[in-house]
């Protein structure tokens, strides 16, 4: 695929080609006109939407709601998704291009909102600091994803390794006492399944899908039956307790932000945390470039001296502390109890957040968030008795993530030797 | 006659040469116990490790242990022994029963005693044709682990025709219905198909995605379009008609059913199909080598979706039946994971369509046997699901059955890997 984008010659601008130029700056024309029709035309005139700005029980870092005019707003939004299209068709963004898409999306989202909520009210703040809890394990699935891919190892894994390391997070968690001997359990039995997949396909080279597939297919099975033969008989053992919030001193004050940002639980100071050093680590430091050189070109880097092998084995180790963070997050971040199954696709969806972050870190939390939004956004639909089925309304992320793959946010580079074992010459 | 005889003599052995991974003209013949050396030794070793689980989850044994090491040991060996006879029992038949049932000569003791038998035959009839649609995928150079999802759409169109005509004859309903399930699942699994071939969106994560759309789809129309009225929001379709149903050949509670043979049926098909048309031949070489078949001037494009469709088709029938023959009404907890039983059964069945009809009768046999060994001394049915997982590590990576057992590696071997793409679909 790398092959065919450069030998195909295109009319590029800062790297797209005209075609998704235009296409894209049609469907943003086109998302302002659906606003028109579908919502706009239907909002009474003198009709108001409530926005709550504060989230749910918090009582500091309080915003006083905004109430707005529905037809107005929508009429605004409007304006602004064509005079996005307009641009994008007749310059072009470049490299913006992706980011204006996202302005756009939000623009339509925003839309639905204050149409759906015209009249009411809707806790908008309550809404993001939810989405942000859904982007944890989002993002910090896609952070495995790069660590592995990067190093040229497909990981379908993930979702397998948050199972396991949600349950275990969840047992260990009671049997101990303690939350974090529970996080340390959880992330080692994640290691281990990741180890499991090194081993696989880097030793005996088997293909890197269905050797995710194997791990994703035994932690069913393996955390179904511990689940059913100890946890559900034994309540006691499901039930380790969850990392309280942490508000940080002063900055938990600011007005909205401080409530959904920094007064969370650990694990999105952990994320935070995660992506500046996965970020610095992967593109500034030597070791980064080694990683990456591996995920490229490895007999290159052979040549050089790098041990592709051993790069191989420690990016892949590395991912799987990394997925059974986010596996523990189910349990220990979120609601105190391991259900069967509870992953829900959260680690596929972290590869498509990280395809659609285009390997990188920052794009990774972005894509998170967006998925993260869908999420709670469908939940959050199905309390204001929305038109659309709450259970039509949940396929969003998985549409999202089809729509991403489909290359419609344009392709990013995927790592030259990504999936491919590596045979040692001589 | 004396024609039509050898041809099916050619038949068999071609089958058996295909099986082999062998080609007529070049290749030794392969003794039958280096066909499934390592088939089998990956499940006994699957089975081993099953036990390994059994005991070292059992609090009964830890308590034996505890009253001396030998003591432990005959405790733990007894409770596998127990599990593994319940799941004997459970699915082939107490040998015992049988005497007894043929002595006395009735016909209704015989058909129960060899009702067990008969249920692991019924277990096994969807995973046919879900072992079928991955192993179709998997000549294609496609991992369709979208099965689940093509399942339940499936399984909703042969609910819908099953129970929205009325009045037609039983031999044209259950085969429209069925048709149905089977064009259901081929729409639904075209569609990852077309996507890989027009923007190169890789197959294995669309898959995985629509299974998760089609799972809130169907929770969606059993709560709305489709509920049997009067169950107060239960979602639940109504049931098919009586014309719709694929027969049953005994009275209740013996549910074998005609599903079987139309299994094995299918399963010819797709082997005439594979290896006796163009269509397959083309099919397959995509498969192995997309480059290749390109300058050959096959359309990758029409193999790779007709692949996923076919693929697909095959998955709705193993949803059509399962509505069509037992359940007669759509319910939400329609699979139990049918979807990623059916890769380990394409790969346990070397992707042959002869090797899969083996292959899920053996898990037949499994989960027939599990459902009874839950009951007898309470080991959840997930083991299977964790024998499965092994089963298929050790057949996908024959390196470490070798070890494990000491074999020596043979020399022309064939390994069947399963050639798949990287992201992005490019070769």
């Amino acid at each position: 695929m790398a092959a065919s984008s450069t030998t195909i010659q295109r009319i590029k601008i800062g790297g797209i080609s005209t075609a998704r130029r235009v296409s894209i700056g049609v469907i943003e024309i086109l998302i302002g006109v659906f606003i028109y029709i579908a919502f706009a035309r239907t909002v009474a005139a003198d009709t108001l939407t409530k926005f709550v700005m504060t989230p749910g029980g918090m009582n500091v870092g309080k915003m006083a709601d905004w109430i707005v005019p529905s037809q107005l707003t929508l009429y605004i939004l409007i304006g602004l998704s064509v005079l996005i299209g307009i641009g994008q068709l007749v310059k072009g963004y470049g490299k913006a291009t992706n980011g204006l898409m996202g302005i756009a999306f939000l623009c339509f989202i925003f839309a639905f909102l204050t149409w759906q909520a015209s009249g009411k009210s809707l806790n908008l703040a309550g809404m993001l600091s939810s989405s942000v809890l859904l982007a944890v394990p989002i993002t910090l699935g896609a952070f495995t994803g790069i660590l592995c891919e990067r190093a040229g190892v497909v990981n379908i894994a993930i979702e397998g390794m948050m199972l396991m390391a949600a349950m275990i997070g969840a047992l260990m968690g009671s049997v101990t006492g303690s939350l974090w001997w529970g996080l340390l359990f959880g992330v080692m039995s994640a290691v281990l399944l990741a180890a499991l997949h090194a081993v696989l396909s880097i030793k005996y080279k088997i293909d890197q899908i269905i050797s995710g597939t194997v791990i994703n297919i035994f932690s069913t099975g393996m955390t179904a039956f511990i689940s059913q033969k100890f946890m559900q008989v034994y309540q006691q053992l499901n039930n380790p307790g969850t990392f309280p919030r942490l508000p940080i001193p002063g900055l938990s004050e600011i007005p909205l932000l401080g409530p959904i940002l920094f007064n969370a639980n650990m694990y999105v100071y952990l994320m935070f945390a995660l992506l500046i050093i996965i970020q610095v680590a992967l593109f500034a430091t030597r070791w980064g470039l080694r990683m990456r050189s591996v995920g490229e070109h490895p007999k290159a880097a052979d040549t050089l001296g790098i041990d592709v092998i051993k790069t191989r084995y420690m990016a892949v180790l590395l991912g799987g502390v990394v997925a059974g963070i986010a596996g523990t997050f189910f349990t220990l971040g979120s609601v105190g109890r391991f259900d069967e199954g509870m992953t829900a696709g959260k680690g596929f969806i972290g590869l498509a957040a990280m395809i659609f972050g285009n390997y990188s870190p920052i794009g990774a939390l972005g894509a998170g968030f967006l998925f993260g939004f869908a999420d709670s956004l469908g939940s959050k639909l199905s309390l204001l008795g929305s038109v659309i089925p709450s259970s039509l309304m949940s396929t969003a992320p998985y549409l999202i993530t089809m729509i991403v793959l489909a290359g419609f946010v344009g392709k990013g580079h995927v790592p030259a030797a990504d999936g491919k074992a590596y045979e040692k010459e001589g | 006659m004396k024609k039509n005889n050898k041809e099916k003599q050619d038949i068999g052995k071609v089958l058996i040469q295909e099986l082999t991974g062998g080609d007529p003209q070049n290749r030794k013949k392969r003794s039958f116990w280096k066909v499934i050396e390592i088939p089998a030794l990956a499940i006994l070793t699957g089975l081993i490790f099953g036990a390994i689980m059994i005991a070292s989850t059992s609090l009964t044994v830890y308590a034996a242990f505890s009253e001396g090491f030998f003591k432990g040991l005959g405790q733990a060996f007894k409770e596998i022994g127990t599990a593994y006879w319940a799941l004997f029992a459970g699915s082939i038949g107490d040998p015992s029963a049988w005497v007894a049932a043929l002595k006395s000569g009735d016909p209704v003791a015989i058909r129960t005693a060899f009702n067990p038998f008969l249920e692991s035959l019924v277990r096994a009839t969807p995973y046919i044709f879900a072992g079928l649609a991955c192993a179709l995928g998997f000549r294609a150079g496609l991992f369709n682990i979208g099965v689940e999802g093509q399942l339940f759409m499936g399984a909703l169109a042969a609910t819908f025709v099953g129970y929205s005509l009325h009045g037609l004859p039983a031999y044209i309903h259950m085969p429209l219905a069925f048709l149905a399930g089977a064009l259901g699942g081929a729409i639904w699994g075209s569609i990852p198909g077309i996507l890989k071939v027009t923007t190169g969106g890789n197959e294995v994560i669309n898959c995985i995605m629509m299974n998760y759309i089609a799972y809130r789809i169907t929770t969606w129309l059993l709560t709305g379009p489709m509920t049997r009225p009067g169950t107060g929001g239960m979602p639940l379709s109504p049931l098919v008609e009586k014309s719709a149903e694929i027969p049953q050949f005994f009275q209740s509670p013996i549910r074998f059913h005609l599903g079987f043979f139309m299994a094995l049926a299918v399963a010819f098909l797709v082997w005439w199909l594979l290896f006796k048309t163009t269509w397959g031949f083309d099919l397959r070489t995509v498969g192995i080598n997309t480059r290749a078949a390109k300058y050959a001037g096959m359309s990758i494009a029409k193999t790779t979706i007709l692949g996923m469709a076919a693929s697909g088709a095959l998955a709705g029938m193993a949803g059509a039946n399962e509505i069509l023959a037992i359940n007669h009404t759509m319910a939400i907890g329609l699979s139990s994971g049918y979807g990623f039983d059916s890769i380990a059964l394409a790969l346990l069945g070397n992707s042959h369509p002869l090797g899969v009809v083996f292959a899920a009768l053996l898990f037949g046999v499994l989960k027939n046997g599990a459902t009874k060994m839950m009951v007898v001394s309470a080991i959840p049915i997930d083991i299977v699901t964790i024998i499965q997982a092994l089963i298929i590590m050790f057949i996908a990576a024959p390196a470490i059955i070798r070890s494990i057992y000491r074999l020596r590696k043979p020399k022309d071997e064939t390994v069947t890997t399963v050639k798949l793409s990287s992201w992005g679909g490019g070769k």
